[in-house]
């Protein structure tokens, strides 16, 4: 029975690691059930980024309070997480503090993690403060009820507890309290534990430890239902983001092809099409459900950490309109998981559900109310783009459904007719000049 | 005003420096027509070799496109770039970052590649080689400027405009919002055309009182559509008699007496 601890903890590293897995597989095949989009141009520039936003943090520390207390989580996540390796090998082989034998080394660094670990407790307080208390209206727009809400807060929790069990665990370590070195911060929660018995110390070190390594599984496996994905898909959401001016909106080349058809002279518009001609034509222009939409814009999706920056910014939002643009996300991030589960339970199939993005998810309304100001794209700390997703909807809407709102049929109308967004005649173009 | 057309510099076998994409707003808008002689006068001031499309121009596409109606921006894109093909364009300068944006960026993929410039790059430009020179003074008049999202965010243009207008002697007061954070005056997005979606503040309103907050004489802008609903977020709270707004081009025309 004297091994029953080190299988124990296999078990729970292979059930631990092994359903993040699987659950990581589900997101990227939901990712790839968007339409192919080519991002692997311009590679020095997308690594750049990656690292300037995503590892560097450049677009978080725009807003200072918010942003430095994020590096500050961030880089107690990375670097604490190096104690991991040691935890899996003690855990694994029944050793205690297996990499001690680096001596200064090893206080040096358990000290810094000591360190980090109070500072991201600190950290996390404040964010909940914000939240909580501050009630910061980012943190209060109506999407963000219910789960949401809740789902920061539970993570805010767990980050509370991971770091607390870090702390608790080396402060009941007697022999590594009486060592004296790399407790900079355990030495004053020993003190709680000072008046127990080394065996009682002993127990909690112990129950601090496995409930720290569970607590580090469940936090990784939590991450798949959460909001949080945003620490693993933040660094490939970065490098494909899109590169081009903001300004430029991709031309539909099934449109060009059209287009170039309808303007061509020597087209005979009555031919018959010629053979397999029918497989070329486009089976929809826009967007109105996730397969429409780019496996970019899906990752966009997965990849978004419901911060509100994006909404805090929005024209459309500040006014009192529907749209949010945080709420785009995260509807396209709802409906793309339900059409996994769907294709889930009927054996790698989507099944027509009746349902799809637009108006069972986003309303017409909210996209009508972008001034496509680009304001969200900029603001994204990781460089989500919920302004493309706005565009290949209302795509959808006026050229599949014409079904856009009167005055801008007017407009189009008008264009068409006239080549003008009002109805003034086109032989009037030069006016100007003889006027004043 | 001495405006020529393509088709007339075509006829006499010349071709100019630069084609003036003059844009549907400033053709026929009565406030953006301002804007635009405005400029062709400071081009006649630097002696530019410039043309105009005349009657042969037509809308860009842009509103349409941003609405969502690609087909139509993708028409009108192919027609005009078949005439700006035709007259050998190689240079466009344009007052509508609406155009500008779209002739830079969007034209290029359907065949129509040029050298596009807002006019306030240009008149930059014009300065910094020597043949326009800017002698007046605006004494310290407060100006705030409010940055267009199709010259700023869209194409991180935030320096020329802010360049011409230091040039002029005034004082540039930031509002809190500028630059990449700037907020939008609510036209952008084909908003221009229809009435805002129920919410509780139009959305120019909300950006004229942020500019009313530098207490300015006067609300600088480089768009024809921002001009116009930073003017009516004037009249909606009152303020239209003590505060103007004018497109940088009027500002130096204007200053210089032009």
């Amino acid at each position: 029975m004297e091994y029953l601890d080190n299988i124990l903890f296999a078990i729970v590293l292979i059930f631990g690691v092994g359903f993040f897995v699987r659950n990581i597989k589900k997101i990227r095949r939901n990712i790839f059930l968007g339409k192919a989009i080519d991002r692997s141009d311009k590679k020095s520039e997308r690594w750049a980024n990656m690292a300037r936003i995503a590892l560097g943090q450049s677009k978080m520390v725009r807003r200072p309070v918010a942003g430095i207390l994020h590096v500050v989580v961030y880089l107690g996540f990375i670097i604490i997480n190096i104690e991991v390796i040691e935890i899996i090998i003690d855990g694994l082989f029944g050793t205690h503090r297996v990499l001690s034998f680096m001596g200064g080394f090893y206080t040096f660094l358990i000290g810094s993690f000591e360190i980090l670990a109070f500072l991201v407790l600190f950290s996390v307080t404040v964010f909940w403060i914000r939240r909580m208390i501050v009630r910061i209206p980012r943190f209060w727009n109506k999407e963000m009820k219910g789960f949401p809400k809740n789902d920061a807060l539970y993570i805010l929790y767990f980050e509370m507890v991971l770091m607390s069990l870090f702390l608790i665990m080396n402060a009941t370590d007697v022999h590594f309290q009486e060592m004296n070195s790399g407790n900079p911060i355990s030495q004053f929660v020993a003190n709680l534990f000072n008046g127990m018995s080394l065996e009682t110390n002993h127990l909690i070190e112990t129950i601090a430890w496995w409930l720290h390594i569970i607590g580090i599984f469940i936090f990784l496996n939590y991450l798949y239902y959460s909001k949080h994905l945003h620490i693993l898909l933040a660094f490939p959401n970065t490098f494909y983001a899109n590169l081009n001016p903001k300004g430029q909106f991709p031309n539909d080349k099934n449109v060009t092809k059209e287009v170039k058809m309808m303007l061509d002279p020597n087209v005979d518009p009555f031919a018959a099409a010629p053979e397999g001609a029918e497989d070329e034509v486009p089976e929809k222009f826009g967007a109105s459900d996730v397969t429409d939409l780019n496996w970019v814009q899906l990752m966009n999706a997965y990849t978004c950490t419901e911060c509100g920056r994006c909404t805090s910014v929005c024209p459309a939002n500040i006014t009192g309109k529907e749209l949010s643009p945080r709420a785009i996300m995260m509807k396209t991030r709802d409906r793309l998981e339900e059409v996994g589960k769907n294709i889930d339970q009927n054996k790698g199939e989507f099944k027509d559900d009746g349902k799809q993005l637009l108006n069972d998810y986003i309303m017409p309304e909210e996209l009508w109310a972008c001034t496509s100001c680009n304001a969200c794209v900029e603001e994204c700390p990781v460089n989500i783009d919920p302004l493309s997703i706005i565009m290949d909807m209302r795509r959808y809407l006026v050229m599949e459904q014409s079904a856009a709102p009167q005055e801008l049929n007017m407009m189009m109308t008008n264009v068409e007719n006239n080549g003008a967004m009002w109805q003034y005649n086109q032989m009037d173009r030069l006016n100007w000049k003889d006027e004043e | 005003m001495n405006v020529p057309t393509m088709a007339e510099m075509m006829a006499q076998g010349k071709q100019p420096e630069v084609l003036f994409w003059v844009g549907s707003a400033g053709s026929y808008d009565d406030r953006a027509k301002k804007i635009t002689r405005a400029f062709v006068k400071i081009l006649h001031k630097a002696n530019v070799d410039f043309a105009v499309l005349g009657t042969e121009e037509s809308s860009t596409g842009d509103a349409a496109k941003r609405a969502g109606n690609e087909f139509l921006f993708q028409m009108q894109a192919m027609m005009n770039i078949e005439i700006m093909n035709g007259y050998e364009v190689k240079k466009i300068v344009t007052c509508d970052p609406h155009s500008f944006n779209t002739l830079k960026n969007e034209y290029p993929g359907l065949g129509g590649v040029y050298e596009v410039y807002h006019h306030t790059q240009f008149i930059k430009q014009l300065i910094d080689e020597g043949r326009l020179t800017l002698s007046n003074s605006m004494n310290e008049k407060r100006v705030t400027y409010h940055d267009p999202c199709y010259l700023g965010r869209a194409n991180d243009e935030y320096e020329s405009p802010r360049d011409l207008i230091r040039k002029l002697g005034v004082n540039l007061i930031e509002m809190k919002r500028n630059k990449n954070n700037a907020l939008c005056c609510g036209a952008g997005g084909a908003q221009m055309f229809k009435d805002a979606e129920k919410g509780n503040k139009e959305i120019f309103v909300e950006r004229t009182e942020e500019a009313i907050r530098t207490n300015p004489d006067i609300i600088a802008t480089g768009c024809p559509y921002c001009n116009t609903m930073m003017t009516d977020g004037l009249k909606a709270v009152n303020k239209e008699e003590n505060i103007q707004v004018l497109d940088i081009a009027e500002l130096i025309a204007n200053t210089e007496g032009l």
